[in-house]
């Protein structure tokens, strides 16, 4: 019976294999979707026909308790996929996050209390080895827990975005790794329970003060990197369950999570370890005091759709002032009726747009843009040169040229859309305000940028109109 | 009682006695026996927690898992991070077989860990569906347009 439980949860590591692999083209992401609903409902069920095998002998089982939590958590979670909306999705991610890291505390807890039911030893006698992975186990689940509710609040807007920085943290930071180590040693020595809660407590705070200092333009690259400590967490419980679909489906994740992190790092060009070090990128959108007045060129809605009507191309990009305005379903109407005057329309999609990795992607899908109009970056940034419209909705910094020219500029590096290359540049925006990074965008001043002042959607709305 | 029932009660008695020690010591036997096996189950987990070589198994099943992650993910298509990180975090809730585990032994002494895996499975389970749910919700977005 528990071969046949083990051989069922190879069959369920298969089916979360191909759930990532279907979503290497969308036809055929919605059945690697259903592959990762059968292989959870697989390993679940097989668990629990399993268990009084799993148990030691002579244990007692009940369900009741199992179905009791199971009832309670599966309407709140339905509820809240199928409410949410999905501009908020970047902190529905974040607030998941946070249950698995929080779960595999509470698994790390009860294997700690009631080691037998793992048959990892007794309680106050537990291996030295078991105790290593379950310390691993519980850290990395209690930092992605309070680390997720921080990247939550902040993506919520329930507290602000900017970098929360003060003095000594990056010592603290150290001087609580440093705790976790020794904590672990003395349980590992001891069993003590009083050096199991202390590492729960200091990772909770560890995670807390990790996030803390991160700006809200950095989320893309926190929430993977969340995405990936869950992995790892799970992971580390897996090893000390010795449960090896634990441990498959944690490195998995934990895989997916650090390339994302990677990916996200690349499309700023820093490295992780100044995103987790912090103190950059705020969401300050003041006018920068550097340059003095200069001349652009305001332009209204009425212009904009003359421009666009008698173009051959327009590509937009969208960045993340898009998903605030909401303004995915108008900016897809004016590419209709673009359309049906003959005119090319296609998005370009810089990899740190928006708040978490493919987020613009899913708020075109969802005003049904067809996806073969999406581009990446590289697929898509030599068409500039070739297209007569660029009309950038809500993005910023991924289209400064600075990135490219200025060695000064913080961005310096940064791939950017090489927006300036097409040969009129369309800029909706609020304000002539700097972007996250604080920088001014020259593109502004270019004689071929005309700025469209106000909210992207009213702005996007008014062209529309004016198209028809 | 005639001395020919005497020897025949006493031979009797005998014979059980012999009986009877015979079972004592083959209890004491089976005990003995017994004892070393639970021993022995008991000595190997607090030896090295059933660690050593199946741990080895262990790490290897991870590290080949990294390699196979590492690969299905660098293609998926960057369209699709999004809905890649909600699966990946429906996915990750796996971790309620933990919580089950954890959940069920009935009786005394397993209170509070018992109590702890019914909030696992809760939490895991929010993940769960909501996960899941939200991914396909996403996917569905995808769908070719006509």
């Amino acid at each position: 019976m528990i071969i046949a439980a083990y051989l069922a949860y190879i069959v369920a590591a298969i089916c979360f294999i191909m759930a990532l692999r279907g979503l290497s083209s969308p036809e055929t992401a919605r059945a690697g979707n259903i592959y990762g609903i059968v292989g959870m409902v697989i390993a679940i069920v097989v668990t629990m026909i399993a268990m009084p095998q799993i148990l030691p002998e002579g244990t007692q089982t009940r369900y009741w308790l199992i179905i009791l939590g199971i009832l309670i958590g599966a309407p709140i979670g339905t509820y809240i996929a199928l409410r949410i909306q999905m501009t908020a999705l970047p902190q529905l991610v974040a607030a998941f996050h946070s249950l698995v890291g929080l779960a595999a505390v509470f698994v790390a807890i009860a294997a700690f209390y009631n080691p037998s039911a793992y048959g990892i030893g007794l309680a106050g006698d537990i291996a030295v080895a078991s105790l290593i992975e379950m310390s691993i186990g519980v850290a990395i689940g209690a930092i992605t827990f309070t680390g997720s509710i921080v990247a939550f609040a902040k993506l919520q807007g329930l507290v602000s975005g900017n970098p929360l920085v003060f003095p000594m943290q990056h010592p603290l930071n150290a001087a609580l790794g440093i705790g976790i180590v020794v904590l672990v040693i003395w349980m590992c020595a001891t069993n003590s329970d009083v050096a199991f809660w202390l590492i729960v407590i200091f990772a909770l705070a560890l995670g807390f003060l990790l996030i803390v200092p991160i700006g809200g333009a950095d989320m893309p690259v926190v929430i993977s990197m969340l995405n990936s400590y869950s992995g790892w967490a799970a992971a580390g419980i897996g090893f000390t369950l010795q449960n090896q679909l634990l441990i498959i489906t944690g490195a998995l994740v934990g895989a997916s999570g650090a390339i994302l992190s990677y990916i996200m790092c690349k499309g700023m060009n820093r490295s992780i370890f100044n995103v987790i070090l912090g103190g950059f990128g705020g969401e300050s959108v003041g006018p920068s005091a550097a340059g003095g007045p200069r001349n652009v060129k305001r332009g209204s809605a009425d212009d904009a759709a003359f421009i666009m009507k008698n173009a051959q191309s327009v590509i937009v990009v969208p960045g993340y002032g898009m998903a605030v305005a909401q303004a995915q379903h108008a900016l897809r109407e004016m590419g209709d009726l673009l359309k049906a005057e003959g005119v090319t329309v296609k998005y370009a999609i810089h990899p740190v747009a928006g708040r978490m990795p493919g987020h613009m992607n899913v708020l075109l899908a969802e005003a049904n843009v067809p996806y073969e109009d999406v581009a990446e970056l590289e697929d898509i940034n030599r068409d500039f040169a070739t297209c007569d419209v660029a009309y950038v909705i809500g993005a910023n910094d991924v289209t400064n040229p600075a990135a490219k020219t200025d060695p000064t500029s913080s961005i310096y590096g940064m791939p950017i859309l090489d927006v300036e290359k097409a040969k009129t540049v369309l800029f909706v925006k609020r304000s002539l305000g700097s972007g996250y990074a604080g920088v001014d965008n020259e593109l502004f001043f270019r004689d071929n940028t005309m700025m469209l002042f106000g909210d992207a959607k009213k702005m996007t709305e008014e062209i529309v109109k004016n198209l028809d | 009682m005639e001395p020919q029932n005497i020897i025949e009660a006493s031979r009797q008695l005998l014979a059980e006695a012999q009986a009877l020690a015979e079972r004592a010591a083959q209890l004491a036997q089976e005990a003995e026996a017994a004892r070393a096996v639970t021993e022995a189950a008991h000595a190997a987990p607090v030896a090295d927690g059933g660690h050593g070589l199946f741990f080895v198994l262990l790490l290897t099943v991870f590290v080949l898992a990294c390699f196979v992650g590492y690969y299905v993910v660098w293609r998926v298509t960057p369209a699709l991070h999004s809905p890649l990180m909600s699966v990946t975090n429906a996915v990750s809730s796996v971790i309620i077989v933990g919580a089950l585990i954890a959940a069920s032994p009935a009786g005394g002494g397993y209170g509070f860990s018992a109590v702890m895996g019914f909030f696992g499975v809760a939490l895991a389970s929010v993940n769960i569906f909501g996960g899941f749910i939200v991914t396909q919700r996403m996917l569905q977005m995808y769908k070719k347009k006509k």
